[in-house]
C-alpha cells in the first residue's frame, strides 16, 4: 500500500521535474537544441506503466504546461494527448523493440509533435519558424535511450511499480 | 492490444476519447486566442505557478552567483574600475546636461507644453525562465502588486528592450522588441525619417520593411523611438542599422537593425512609469484592412503597440 503510494508520488514527481526542466533556460547558443522534456518523460511512463498514463492525464499535464508557459491554453494539451494516444496504441509493439528501433519511433513521434505545434502556431498567426526549429526532435530522440535507462534504473532501485 | 475488437471504444485509449480531448483542447485554444480571458485563470493559478517560476529560475540564479563567487579578484577589480569610470563619465555628462535640461524646461514653459524630461522608473530583475521555444519573452520579478501594468515600456542601460504584456501578482511577462509580433514606431536619428521596426523571425534583430525608396538610409544609422502611438516615450535608442537592401516587392527599402539593448544578457532592467504624452499628429486614422480583433498576432495581439497609419511617413 505504502509502496504503491510512493510509486504514485514518484510518477508525479518525475512529471513535475519534466515541467521544471522545460522552464529552465539554456544558454543562447544551445537554445534550439533543447528537447521537449515533458514528452520524453510522459512517453517513458506510457510505455512502462500504460495503465497509469491515460489520455486524461496527458491532457492535464499539457494544461499545466500551458499554464506555466502562459502562451496559448490548450496547445500542449493537444500535443501531449496526440502523442500519448499514438504511444498507447502501439505500446505492446514499442516495448519490445530493440533500443535503436524504439529511438527511431520516438523520433517519429517527436517530429509529429513538432509538426502539430507548427500547425497550431501558424493558425494562431505566427510567422513560420526558422530551420533550427527542427533540431529539437532529433536531440530528444538522441537523448531517449539515456532518459529511458535512467528512469528505468531509478525505478528498479526504488523497487517501484 | 488483445482487446482491440472494437477499436472505437477500446478502453482508455479509445478513438472517441481522443477526439473528445482534441476537440476540448481546440475549443480552449480558440477561446484563449479570441478573447484572452484565460489569462484570468492564469492570474488565479498564479499561487501555484509563481513558486514554480522561482524554482525554475534557481539554476540561472545559481550560475550568476557562482560566476561572481569564482570570478578572480583581478576580474572583479577590473570590472569595478570600469564601472567607476563609466559612472564618472555619466556624471560629467549629466552635469553638462543639467544646464541644457534647465534651459529646455524653461523654453518648454514658454511654449506651454506639459512634457517633462523626468523619468519615473522602477528597477526589476530578470527571472531566468524559458517561456516556450522561439517565444521572445522575458519574465520579471515584479508584478501587479508592485504597480506594474501591461503596456509599460522596459529599457536597459543601452536602449529599449520591450513592453510588459501580462502581469501576475508578483511577476510580469515582457514581449521583447525582437518578437515577430512586436512593432515599434521609430525614427532615424540622422534624417528624422519615421518608420516602423518589426521583430524578426529569428528573433535576434529588427526589420524595417517599409522605408520609402527615395529615403536616405545608411548602414550605421541609429534608431530612436519616435513616440508615435503613445506607448514608448520619444528619444530612446532602439538600435543601429546593419543592412539596407531593396525589399523583395521592389516598392520599399528593407533595412535590418541590431537592437542596442543587451537583450539576451540583461539581468537588471528598468520599467518606465508615467509614459509621456505621445508626440506628433493627433490620433491616427484607423488603418485599412480587417478589424483589429482579427489581427494575426498570437497571444500578444492585445498588447502590440498600435501601428500608426501609413499616412505618417514622409
Amino acid at each position: 500500500m505504502n509502496r504503491q503510494r510512493l510509486g504514485l508520488w514518484w510518477f508525479i514527481g518525475t512529471l513535475v521535474f519534466a515541467l521544471l526542466s522545460m522552464l529552465v533556460p539554456l544558454p543562447d547558443v544551445l537554445e534550439p537544441f533543447k528537447p521537449y522534456w515533458p514528452a520524453l518523460v510522459l512517453l517513458y511512463w506510457a510505455l512502462e506503466s500504460g495503465d497509469r498514463v491515460t489520455l486524461g492525464s496527458a491532457f492535464t499535464m499539457g494544461l499545466a504546461a500551458d499554464l506555466l508557459d502562459g502562451v496559448l491554453l490548450g496547445e500542449q494539451a493537444l500535443r501531449l494527448t496526440a502523442l500519448v494516444f499514438i504511444a498507447l496504441r502501439f505500446r505492446s509493439r514499442l516495448r519490445f523493440f530493440p533500443m535503436w528501433q524504439q529511438t527511431l519511433a520516438v523520433l517519429a513521434l517527436l517530429l509529429n509533435d513538432r509538426i502539430l505545434l507548427t500547425i497550431v502556431r501558424v493558425f494562431a498567426g505566427d510567422a513560420l519558424p526558422p530551420a533550427s526549429w527542427w533540431i529539437s526532435p532529433f536531440v530528444g530522440a538522441a537523448l531517449w535511450p539515456f532518459v529511458f535507462l535512467l528512469l528505468d534504473d531509478l525505478r528498479m532501485r526504488l523497487r517501484l511499480q | 492490444m488483445g482487446q482491440d475488437s472494437s477499436p472505437l471504444f477500446a478502453g482508455s485509449t479509445g478513438t472517441l476519447r481522443l477526439i473528445g480531448y482534441l476537440a476540448l483542447a481546440m475549443v480552449l485554444m480558440v477561446l484563449d486566442h479570441r478573447n484572452g480571458w484565460m489569462w484570468r485563470i492564469r492570474y488565479g493559478a498564479a499561487v501555484a505557478v509563481e513558486p514554480l517560476y522561482r524554482l525554475a529560475g534557481l539554476p540561472v540564479e545559481g550560475m550568476r552567483t557562482l560566476s561572481v563567487a569564482f570570478a578572480d579578484r583581478q576580474h572583479l577589480t577590473d570590472q569595478n574600475q570600469r564601472l567607476r569610470e563609466d559612472l564618472l563619465l555619466a556624471n560629467a555628462k549629466l552635469n553638462r546636461m543639467a544646464a541644457v535640461a534647465e534651459q529646455n524646461e524653461h523654453l518648454k514653459e514658454l511654449l506651454d507644453t506639459q512634457r517633462s524630461l523626468e523619468l519615473n522608473v522602477q528597477l526589476a530583475r530578470v527571472v531566468g525562465v524559458d517561456l516556450g521555444a522561439y517565444r521572445h519573452r522575458l519574465l520579471l520579478n515584479v508584478g501587479a502588486r508592485d504597480g506594474v501594468k501591461p503596456g509599460q515600456p522596459v529599457i536597459d542601460a543601452r536602449g529599449v528592450m520591450g513592453q510588459v504584456i501580462q502581469t501576475l501578482p508578483t511577476t510580469a511577462v515582457v514581449m521583447l522588441i525582437t518578437d515577430p509580433n512586436n512593432a515599434l514606431p521609430v525614427t532615424i536619428e540622422r534624417t528624422g525619417l519615421r518608420t516602423i521596426a518589426y521583430g524578426s523571425r529569428e528573433g535576434d534583430r529588427l526589420i524595417l520593411p517599409t522605408i520609402p525608396m527615395a529615403a536616405e538610409v545608411q548602414v550605421g544609422d541609429r534608431l530612436l523611438t519616435s513616440g508615435l502611438g503613445g506607448r514608448f516615450p520619444p528619444g530612446f535608442p532602439v538600435g543601429q542599422i546593419t543592412r539596407v537592401a531593396p525589399a523583395t516587392t521592389g516598392m520599399f527599402l528593407e533595412a535590418q537593425a541590431q537592437p542596442s539593448a543587451d537583450i539576451s544578457r540583461s539581468e537588471d532592467v528598468l520599467l518606465l512609469h508615467d509614459q509621456a504624452e505621445p508626440a506628433g499628429p493627433p490620433a491616427p486614422v484607423p488603418p485599412m484592412g480587417p478589424p483589429a480583433e482579427l489581427a494575426p498576432a498570437g497571444a500578444g495581439s492585445a498588447a502590440a503597440p498600435p501601428r500608426p497609419a501609413k499616412g505618417f511617413q514622409p
